[in-house]
């Protein structure tokens, strides 16, 4: 091949990649008009009536009415929330489909979300946090349970991370014992109910739907922080992850220690999971689901793939909130209800699709 | 270049390389043969570091390879295993840049992309840089493996039997890249089946059997009875060009 050739061949590859870059660089964009589009929209939604005159009071005349109220503590918490927190969501699942090499990983397929949950009910039963939010008012009713559904969920990630260093242990075998831990902890989660008086009992049940709704600005702003934290660490190690999807030994020789990476990103996905389970409760799927369509739409670098994911995510949950909010009225379904109706189908397509999928 | 020094290693309680010791010097292909199980993928896995040495040394560039950093062995040495699946998507370009790693920081330079569209141009992957991976074929494959260790620009490479798998053509492709490395100063350790390929192909051939090494010669040193005691099989032994082509006759009982 003379030097000629493949100098211009060389521009060419540069160009084809660069093109392709862009394309990726649109979806991107794209989401983002989607995402805001959608969030304006989610203004709307609700059981009173707003419309484009009463927000445009709110903003700029300082009204303090009861629309007011309705905008600005129900409505945008619950939008931002949606958006944070699928957010979260789809970029746990990402890494931690990444890390594992198993396209069936995500925080709930992994037990991770049931054993969040279980913490924070064990935390409201056993631990009494009524008596401990009079000692310690400044934790509000909600942080103990947030820091008990973090211990919980390390304690799923402990045994996947186990199973999943045996050598015989497929993806199949990880989802399999994740299914395991999802029963062993909602069990736990049922019997806890069963002790529970009335009051606990209602903040358990409380805890295990799924609902943006319910958070304030100061959960929201905890959760955006952990977000923001933990979303850069996984970007700046993203070259890292995605060389582990060649292995564990071409991994090593190219100079990645893929057990320390593993470990720090399994955490660093479950504390963003608890973090939001916490606040918000159990959301299934929406882990699970967006990496995959976004490696059906775009094939790029996992950066791209992470930062696609998680916008996604944000994306799915806030049109699944609307339509949880809005499908049966005067009922609001949990949107934790409607992802699973949306996402246990394809969760079943990609295990009878298996490997031909991805 | 490469010292191994009374090298053993166990699996659990199963001891694979009973004191193995070789040296590589600098522009030398060096092939590892002998039967499934007899030690030559662990030989390549303790040298990779992947495997934790046990009992003995082995020295990169006169210096203990414990003393290296993980980064530090990166662009020392290259490798390619034996099976390489990927779950999930990646395109060729992205593949081959993972090469660049250890060269740069949490992001790939505008020169480990350069780097990495040159190595695409020389092995005429041109038309599938964007493609992913998992829809090439083995032959195809194996060429993006080889590429990812070019872009690594190591003076060791490591292979894992490159050619098993692929059809003749890749099989001369892929010999004929490593060839070329070699030929540009690079040390070259690959373990093999194709004994015909072997002999073409090395400037020395070390034999195992049951973890120890049985012989250590040059390319002609393959001989039918030493064939025939480390694979247990009767062989016929042909010259062609400088080189010996091997025919195998009759498993014996």
């Amino acid at each position: 091949m003379s030097r000629e050739f493949c100098d211009k061949e060389k521009k060419r590859i540069l160009a084809e990649q660069q093109e392709n870059n862009k394309k990726i660089y649109l979806l991107t964009f794209t989401l983002i008009i989607l995402i805001t589009a959608a969030a304006i929209y989610s203004l709307f939604i609700g059981s009173a009536q707003i419309e484009w005159r009463d927000i445009y009071r709110v903003i700029f005349s300082g009204s303090r009415g009861m629309v007011y109220n309705i905008i600005w503590n129900i409505r945008l918490p619950s939008i931002l929330t949606s958006l944070i927190a699928g957010m979260g969501l789809a970029l746990s699942g990402a890494v931690m489909q990444c890390i594992l090499k198993n396209p069936l990983a995500s925080p709930f397929t992994l037990g991770i979300s049931h054993a969040a949950a279980f913490g924070a009910a064990f935390s409201i039963v056993v631990l009494d946090f009524s008596a401990v939010i009079e000692n310690f008012a400044f934790l509000e009713g909600v942080y103990l349970p947030s820091a008990a559904a973090f211990l919980f969920s390390q304690i799923a990630v402990v045994i996947v991370l186990f199973i999943s260093r045996q050598n015989r242990a497929t993806a199949e075998t990880i989802v399999l014992a994740g299914i395991a831990l999802s029963s062993l902890f909602t069990a736990g989660t049922t019997a806890l109910q069963f002790f529970a008086d009335d009051l606990e009992l209602a903040s358990v049940i409380y805890w295990t739907f799924g609902d943006p709704g319910r958070t304030t600005w100061n959960q929201l702003l905890i959760i955006t922080i952990v977000f923001i934290i933990i979303t850069a660490y996984f970007i700046y190690q993203s070259w890292d992850y995605s060389i582990l999807n060649a292995g564990d030994e071409v991994a090593s020789s190219l100079g990645v220690d893929s057990a320390k990476l593993r470990l720090t990103a399994m955490t660093a996905a479950s504390i963003l999971t608890a973090v939001i389970i916490s606040f918000v409760g159990i959301i299934g799927f929406i882990g699970l689901v967006t990496p995959h369509i976004i490696r059906k739409i775009a094939v790029g670098s996992q950066r791209q793939l992470f930062i696609n994911s998680a916008l996604a995510g944000g994306l799915l949950l806030i049109i699944s909130d609307n339509l949880a909010r809005t499908a049966f009225r005067p009922v609001v379904l949990p949107v934790g209800v409607l992802t699973a109706f949306l996402g246990a189908p394809l969760f079943i397509y990609l295990v009878i699709k298996g490997r031909q999928y991805w | 270049m490469l010292k191994v020094e009374n090298l053993s290693f166990s699996y659990s309680r199963e001891e694979v390389l009973k004191n193995i010791n070789f040296t590589a010097q600098k522009g030398e292909l060096i092939t590892l043969i002998g039967p499934n199980g007899s030690g030559k993928s662990t030989i390549l896995k303790c040298i990779n570091s992947y495997l934790k040495v046990e009992q003995g040394n082995i020295k990169i560039k006169a210096k203990d390879l414990l003393s290296y950093s993980k980064n530090e062995l990166a662009e020392i040495i290259a490798y390619i295993p034996q099976l390489e699946n990927y779950s999930f998507p990646l395109t060729v370009f992205e593949t081959i840049l993972m090469g660049r790693k250890s060269h740069s920081s949490w992001r790939a330079s505008q020169k480990d992309k350069e780097i990495t569209a040159e190595v695409i141009a020389k092995l005429d992957l041109g038309d599938f840089s964007c493609t992913n991976i998992n829809n090439l074929s083995g032959g195809q494959k194996q060429k993006v493996f080889i590429g990812r260790m070019m872009a690594q620009q190591a003076d060791l490479i490591l292979l894992d039997e490159p050619t098993n798998n692929l059809d003749l053509k890749h099989q001369l492709e892929i010999f004929e890249l490593i060839q070329a490395e070699v030929d540009k100063g690079k040390t070259a350790v690959v373990t093999m089946h194709d004994l015909s390929l072997v002999s073409r192909f090395s400037d020395r051939i070390i034999m195992l059997k049951d973890g120890k090494i049985y012989s250590d010669g040059d390319k002609n040193s393959l001989s039918a009875a030493k064939i025939n005691t480390v694979y247990g099989v009767e062989v016929s032994l042909k010259e062609h060009n400088g080189s010996q082509v091997i025919i195998p006759e009759r498993v014996v009982v």
